[in-house]
């Protein structure tokens, strides 16, 4: 049976949950690539998904220059999705951003990991909020 | 492979003069095996029948994979024959849930005040296996599972021997996560059905019905077709049929499936009792 496309039943259904959020929404799955934003996320973006397609998550939060507000880059493994893939826990942060119309802005940042029935690790959820 | 379906009835067993030409028992179907096993898929009422079948065929050693631990695919367990046959071996394959086994979750239904009897009176050799997991691998058969949408703990099965194939999705809402056909890895199941000979999926509601159901975990027969059309299968048999639907209120949900599918595929087939399916 032919089962490397097939996503898991958990990230489907994050995937279901997170497209009726108008909260800007993103999930990557075990192996740590973004495999799907939602419309509120777009909107930020100024990408549709499937135009980004599935790609390393860490290269997609780079575009976006994460920093603190005196403008200190802000390293991969502090920052709430890498946190949430590498240490298997919920992590929150604030940090200026600059989306896709040039604009820079407060975000906060929520990602927690999903595991499926069998402590299995599928991904991570990352949700980002207006500060 | 062939398939034998003993009970399509979805929810709970309907006996009565509305339901006598597609039966009234719990899913229950049997893949008939050429050696002196057996292979069962779920154990709601259609296993009683089944099993008094199995013991006067002589056979001993029965696999039985059950889809979840809903009443509706268990109920018949109890009752079934070998169970209670200590010349019996029977492996149970089933979900356990986050925090409990299998076996716990089964043994749940054979004590007071559910069941007369306690899980230590059965005679008949026990083993349980939990699922999802690595493929089952018989002679020249393959069983594999995955976990699909359904409230709880569920997997679907394929089934293959050769190169013919058969899903199995007996209670499965995948509207829910959406039949994308553009996106068939974001598919519940997909991988389980893809390019099926037959499916044998959930197609409790009609379109209206389902309104007023939706998140319950069964398809309306419109989904059941989509989900075929989406994964590629060849052939959907409507499975898990409503307990209020009589005999032509099925007809008319295979008619409505076979408008749906168009002339461009092959029609939908209503499961029912006694259904024997060839596979090359």
């Amino acid at each position: 049976m032919e089962t490397q496309q097939q996503k898991q039943l958990v990230l489907i259904l994050a995937r279901a949950f997170a497209s009726s959020l108008s909260t800007p929404t993103l999930l990557a799955d075990a192996r740590g690539y973004l495999v799907f934003y939602n419309e509120a996320a777009e909107a930020v973006v100024g990408r549709r998904f499937a135009e980004t397609g599935e790609m390393p998550l860490d290269d997609w939060i780079a575009a976006f220059e994460p920093r603190t507000e005196d403008a200190t880059p802000i390293p991969p493994e502090h920052r709430p999705a890498r946190i949430a893939f590498d240490e298997r826990r919920p992590s929150h942060a604030q940090y200026v951003a600059t989306s896709a119309d040039g604009v820079a802005r407060e975000v906060e940042v929520s990602a927690f990991p999903l595991f499926a029935h069998t402590d299995e690790f599928v991904g991570i959820v990352v949700i980002f909020w207006r500060a | 492979m062939r398939l034998k379906i003993w009970g399509c009835r979805g929810s709970v067993a309907t006996p009565g003069p509305d339901t006598t030409q597609y039966g009234g028992n719990t899913s229950c179907v049997e893949v008939m095996l050429d050696d002196e096993t057996a292979l069962v898929l779920d154990a709601g009422t259609g296993i009683r029948a089944l099993g008094l079948d199995l013991l006067d065929r002589g056979t001993r050693q029965i696999r039985l994979f059950l889809t979840h631990l809903h009443l509706d695919h268990l109920e018949g367990l109890r009752f079934f024959a070998p169970l209670w046959d200590e010349r019996v071996s029977l492996e149970i394959w089933g979900p356990r849930s986050p925090v409990v086994s299998l076996r716990d979750r089964i043994m749940r239904s054979f004590s007071p005040p559910l069941f007369p009897l306690d899980f230590r009176d059965v005679p008949a050799r026990i083993t349980f296996r939990d699922l999802p997991g690595e493929p089952w691998l018989g002679e020249g058969i393959a069983l594999h599972s995955d976990l699909v949408l359904h409230p709880g703990p569920t997997v679907g099965f394929r089934l293959e021997a050769g190169s013919s194939s058969v899903a199995y999705l007996p209670d499965h809402e995948p509207a829910l996560a959406g039949i994308d056909a553009g996106a068939p890895d974001w598919i519940s199941a997909g991988a389980l059905a893809r390019d099926a000979d037959f499916v044998l999926h959930d197609a409790q509601y009609s379109e209206a019905e389902y309104e007023a159901k939706i998140g319950w975990g069964h398809s309306s027969v419109a989904h059941a077709v989509d989900f075929t059309r989406a994964v590629g299968a060849r052939r959907l048999v409507l499975f898990h049929h409503e307990p209020e639907h009589s005999d032509r209120e099925l007809e008319e949900l295979e008619e409505r499936a076979r408008e749906l599918t168009g002339d461009d595929r092959e029609p939908p087939l209503l499961a029912r009792e006694g259904m024997v399916l060839e596979l090359d």
